[in-house]
């Protein structure tokens, strides 16, 4: 199938996603850098959990101390429900509804920004109280990890905000339809790293 | 549409591969790039072996020596050997898959040029304030130490350059899962495909540990960090871990290919099937998977504990296993076989003792309390050019003799190849059998100078005679390449044992390798086809429109923008140089500026209409050739 | 071809008989002379899997070298299309369940003296006293030399370890600055010296160290550490336990010794003002001091670890101490000039003959 054909709802494909070649190499490609990505965190995740709560000699922040459980999880909220919004963005892409796409799309750049204003402030918050980047073994490990999240987070709203753009006024194709499928497997995938983030740093940090 | 045919001036031809996604134009560069950095790799370390030819020699600093001996670990590792297996894979994997170009086209120029520009950046440390100097593997408390900017370059220099690999990798897992021509079956694949499929997966698993512990080092050289400084609560035993995570999988990503490679010259030159095919396609993946287990094993003095040197040490030699099944299989596809001594299959004959002999002094180190004697001594050094040398560098000579014809259409000639050959294989059991013996007689590695009265000094002597030989033969072999330029059109499978896809090609190869998609019906397609006795390949297809990928400038643009950000990054900690803060803004909004404009601008190839391929075909090979 | 193999032939034969020309090396330094329990262990695990490994290789070598000269195109006809052999399942086990068998071989003594070497249970038992019973030394790594601490004798030395023989030693190991890894290989494995935590490691030390050439076994720093690490060597000096017994009183007995300023001896005076500040010539005490402990300089082996043991060399090293070994801390930040200054010829003259004359043994 040609990437320019015009589309109505009724010829559309069940998986546009994969109606092209180039479609399908997206999508398998992208996974596969999805497992790439798992091995990154992995790593920041292993580094983070060895330099937990180690400092020069008499520091004062702990897990315990520092994290607020509120925060952590009101931000977990909004990012899960930006990945349910996503999924409702990817339904309507299936089913041809071009609008409906956007508008959940849109709904899920809000989440997103939320999100990442509330990880802004937690920062904020914390660089206040002396917890710098600097302060410690345990503040380096705390910010690379979840400031490498957050910099995903941005660099998936900068993303999904092009695709918009970009296909405002063209509305859905075989060609742009893979893009925002990934889009949004990408976004997914930051909900998960985050969930891992919830639990490992601030649910073990806080009670474990 | 003339253009196809038109010959082109010299700006034009530049523009040309600066632009090109054809992955045969990029297996030339990657060919060209690989064999300039294992030239300068090479070079360093005949000047190591100038400097230890004898005691107390002052022919290079101490400190000189110590950046030498960086340079040509890291060289030779991520700027020689990657690209130049990259080549191969390449230019071979779509051949041999039966497939018009890679999965990403656009991504396999962007890998190239990241990787060039990165060794590009590593390089010019040498000229701009001394190159890193804590050895390859750089361990934290001396990194961290080092003064100057050594150090910073290495850490983004690989950063750059290792996006640009982690990129081909993934690159070639796609291809080969989507893009295999019909009929051709997982295991139905030539093992070479095989091996670059494993060895790319390799590649994405072991890559991002190494990104994260760089990213590690820069934040703790550049932004204050605390990573590895232990007096802020850091520790420096995490950067081994990492390090050695990404460390010893790269030994197999590069020796996997490697191993494809002969798998592929073997039976050619044995005129028979390779032996146990699906038991080496099982060995390929047990050691790649194994791979990942074992990386504590270059940290057993680290103090780790008994039980963690226990395990790795048992899980190592579980390696030896799966590695002694490809051996015997080898060696089992000769036996009974009709054995033609060509120059490359000559380099398939050194490669099995020489590795055999690496691969069991690995097994000796994988022995902990053994190792407690032999780590970090001369005798690692044997062993681990024994396999790279004797693994790596054999096959990429042997296969370079083999696969000449399909990279430029023309032979190197068989006479100086031989002689190439056993002037580099004789130079190199010189330098390395007598280095496992100073190992034991107590010299530790990554010395600059030693002390008379050791008893070390005519094992050194000979050592770097011999280094003098391998030298040689590299320029016998430089020089053969460059003859061939003068040589005559090679043709199709021009060895007459060619087995699969890639000889059945006539040459040139047009830019869209199959004008008609291959039909493969079995192992080996080409051998098949040829014993009953056809001049072409069964084809899948009539011929019709074929699309095509068009080239850009972007992937350059996005990676020079690294480039000049990574000055910027480098000067940044410098009170006296402000200027740098612009530099690498500039560099980033470029690299930004090129992605955006990729993803703002459709791309959507073109087609090859069935006239232009006639017309093509007809400049080709003349008028009614090849039908 | 063939003359080519018998060349490769003939090299190897003549690269084997150089091995036994050279022996094994030095038995001071050399790991295939090993003077210890622990040493003795690694070279027998060394000849067991030597063993092994070069039985396989032999096997593979003879059966490649069989199937080569046997099917060689020249001899087998130039159109001869070989039978098409997919595999065997037979022979694929074959050579699947022997190297498993000769690898668990390795594998049981492997581990039992992995297990067997981090044994370290000893360093703590004490006798009825609450003294401790076993030696115990702390070694600690610093940017081109080792300090080495006897924390139950209270007393302290530099670049030459001095230990008894016929019993464990344990070590303690850290670094000071950057990561350097202890080797004795005369006497046994290395252990790394790391920054951030003390490794703990035996040897034991079989034979006095007076018969060797040197008098003494060369230890080695085996973890690239900066631009002099080939120069980072110590000593070790092996005394039958009595004579170490009379070492560590005679070192005990030099607590308090310093050097005065307003001393009639140039060389005495120039020490108290340019150089107590880092070196301690008293062996009583702990380590952490910035320079290495020169109380028995006279009796050890070698200046700065390396150099000839004479005045010549310590006078030169004195001098330009940056020249000899690059990137040691004697130097100022730049490396152009001493910390200390420049002190004048005579001076370092009688400098070095101070230097030489501390001594515990004359």
């Amino acid at each position: 199938m040609d990437f320019n054909t015009k589309f109505t709802p009724h010829t559309w494909p069940d998986h546009p996603e994969q109606a092209t070649m180039e479609g399908k190499n997206k999508v398998v490609g992208f996974w596969i850098f999805l497992a790439c990505e798992v091995v990154l965190f992995a790593s920041l995740f292993a580094t983070y959990l060895a330099l937990k709560n180690k400092g020069p000699a008499g520091m004062e922040f702990t897990t315990q101390g520092l994290y607020e459980l509120p925060l952590a999880f009101a931000m977990t909220m909004l990012l899960l429900t930006s990945s349910l919004t996503s999924v409702y963005a990817i339904h309507h892409m299936r089913n041809f509804n071009f609008k409906g796409m956007q508008t959940w799309f849109g709904i899920t750049l809000l989440l997103g920004a939320g999100f990442l204003a509330l990880e802004v402030y937690e920062f904020y918050h914390y660089t206040h109280l002396g917890f710098t980047f600097t302060q410690s073994a345990f503040a380096t490990a705390f910010y690379s990890l979840v400031g490498t999240h957050g910099f995903h987070v941005s660099l998936g709203l900068v993303w999904i905000s092009t695709l918009m753009i970009r296909n405002a006024k063209r509305g859905l194709n075989l060609y742009n339809a893979p893009k925002f499928f990934v889009a949004a497997l990408y976004w997914h995938f930051i909900d998960v790293v985050w969930v891992f983030i919830f639990t490992v740093v601030y649910l073990m940090g806080v009670i474990g | 549409m003339s253009s196809y045919t038109q010959k082109k001036g010299f700006g034009a031809t530049v523009w040309d591969y600066i632009t090109t996604v054809d992955h045969k134009k990029l297996a030339v560069m990657y060919l060209l790039a690989g064999t300039l950095f294992f030239a300068i790799a090479g070079f360093e370390a005949l000047l190591m072996r100038i400097q230890l030819m004898k005691p107390n020699n002052d022919f290079i600093s101490a400190g000189f020596f110590n950046e030498l001996l960086t340079m040509h670990g890291t060289t030779m590792l991520f700027l020689a050997a990657t690209p130049l297996l990259f080549a191969f894979m390449n230019m071979l994997v779509p051949l041999q898959i039966g497939a018009r170009d890679v999965a990403f086209p656009f991504l396999n120029s962007l890998g190239f040029w990241l990787f060039f520009l990165g060794a590009v950046f590593l390089h010019l440390s040498f000229f701009m304030g001394g190159a890193p100097d804590a050895g390859w593997t750089s361990y934290a408390s001396l990194s961290l130490y080092s003064p100057g900017h050594g150090i910073d370059f290495y850490v983004l220099g690989l950063q750059i350059s290792g996006a640009g690999t982690l990129i081909s990798g993934l690159n070639f897992i796609v291809t080969i899962i989507t893009m295999r021509a019909p009929g051709m079956t997982f295991m139905r694949m030539p093992l070479f495909t095989w091996t670059s499929m494993v060895s790319s997966s390799l590649i994405l698993f072991a890559f991002p540990p190494l990104t994260i512990g760089l990213l590690m080092m820069l934040f703790d050289r550049m932004f204050g960090g605390n990573f590895f400084d232990h007096m802020m609560g850091g520790n420096t035993i995490i950067w081994e871990h990492l390090f050695w995570i990404f460390g010893h999988p790269e030994v197999y990503i590069l020796v996997l290919p490697a191993f494809g490679l002969f798998s592929e010259i073997i039976p050619a030159f044995s005129r028979k099937r390779l032996f146990g095919y699906s038991s080496m396609v099982f060995a390929t993946i047990l050691i790649g998977f194994l791979g990942f287990m074992v990386w504590a094993h270059h940290m057993f003095t680290v103090g780790m504990g008994p039980t963690a040197n226990a395990i790795f040490a048992v899980a190592t030699m579980a390696i030896a296993v799966p590695t002694g099944m490809k051996v015997f299989n080898w060696i089992l596809t000769i036996w009974g076989g009709s054995i033609k001594v060509t120059t490359p299959m000559l380099y398939a004959l050194g490669f099995i003792p020489s590795f055999v002999a690496g691969g069991v002094t690995g097994v000796m180190q994988a022995s902990a309390p053994l190792d407690y004697q032999l780590h970090d001594s001369y005798f690692i050094v044997a062993h681990f050019h024994y396999v790279i040398v004797g693994g790596i560098v054999t096959a990429l000579f042997g296969s370079a003799h083999f696969y000449w014809p399909i990279f430029f259409n023309r032979m190197l000639n068989e006479t100086l190849g031989k002689w190439t050959f056993w002037v580099f294989f004789i130079g190199f059991h010189l330098t390395f059998f007598l280095q496992h013996f100073l190992g034991l007689m107590g010299m530790p590695r990554r010395v600059f100078t030693y002390m008379d009265g050791q008893g070390w000094d005519q094992f050194n002597y000979i050592s770097t005679v011999g280094a003098a030989m391998m030298g040689v033969g590299v320029i016998m072999m430089v020089i053969n390449c460059l003859m061939s330029i003068k040589g005559k059109p090679a043709g199709r499978d021009p060895w007459g044992d060619g087995r699969t896809l890639e000889w059945s090609i006539p040459q040139p190869i047009p830019f869209y390798n199959f004008r008609q998609t291959p039909l493969v019906r079995g192992l080996d397609p080409w051998w098949i086809e040829k014993q009953e006795g056809n001049k072409e390949v069964t084809f899948a297809e009539p011929i019709g429109d074929i699309h095509m990928p068009n080239n850009s400038a972007i992937p350059f643009v996005i990676s020079l923008g690294m480039f000049i950000a990574a000055f910027g990054a480098l000067y940044n900690p410098d009170a006296d140089k402000p200027w740098s803060i612009y530099v690498l803004i500039i560099g980033l909004a470029i690299t930004f500026g090129a992605m955006i404009t990729r993803s703002v601008k459709d791309d959507h190839g073109f087609h090859l209409h069935k006239e232009d391929i006639l017309e093509i075909e007809e400049h080709l090979y003349g008028k009614g050739g090849n039908k | 071809m063939m003359k080519g193999l018998k060349k490769w032939r003939l090299f190897s034969l003549l690269a084997v008989m150089m091995v036994f020309l050279s022996g094994c090396g030095e038995d001071y330094l050399s790991t295939l002379k090993p003077s210890g329990e622990v040493g003795q262990q690694q070279l027998n695990l060394l000849l067991l899997t030597t063993v092994i490994m070069t039985l396989v290789v032999v096997v593979v070598s003879v059966i490649y070298l069989l199937a080569f000269v046997k099917y060689r195109r020249a001899r087998v006809g130039e159109n001869v299309i070989p039978k098409q052999v997919e595999g065997s399942h037979t022979l694929e086990v074959i050579w699947t369940v022997i190297p498993i068998i000769l690898l668990l071989i390795i594998a049981v003594p492997v581990v039992t003296t992995t297990y067997k070497f981090a044994d370290v249970a000893a360093m703590d038992e004490v006798d009825e006293e609450g003294n401790k019973t076993a030696l115990t030394v702390n070694v600690t790594a610093k940017l081109y030399w080792w300090e080495f601490e006897y924390p139950n004798q209270g007393i302290v030395t530099a670049q030459e370890l001095v230990v008894p023989t016929g019993e464990k030693v344990y070590f303690n190991l850290i670094a000071a600055d950057v990561k350097h890894s202890f080797w004795i290989p005369a006497v046994g494995g290395k252990m790394d010296t790391n920054v951030e935590n003390v490794n703990k490691f035996y040897l034991v030390f079989d034979k006095e160290s007076q018969d060797l050439k040197d008098g003494v076994f060369y230890g080695k720093c085996a973890e690239l550490c900066g631009p002099s690490h080939a120069l980072m060597d110590f000593k070790v000096k092996t005394l039958s336990p009595d004579a170490f017994d009379a070492w560590v009183d005679a070192m005990k007995a030099t607590e308090g010794q310093t050097a005065d300023k307003a001393s009639t001896d140039l060389g005495e005076a120039t020490f108290a003002n340019s150089c107590l500040g880092c070196h301690a010539i008293s062996g009583s005490g702990a380590g952490g001091a910035p320079g290495p402990n020169l109380t028995t300089f006279g009796d050890r082996n070698r200046v700065a670890g390396f150099l000839e043991h004479n005045e010549e060399s310590l006078k030169a090293w004195i001098k330009n101490p940056g020249e000899f070994k690059p990137g040691n801390l004697m130097m100022n930040a730049e490396g152009t000039a001493p910390i200390y200054g420049d002190l004048s010829d005579e001076e370092i003259e009688a400098l070095a003959t101070y230097i030489m004359g501390l001594s515990v043994e004359k």
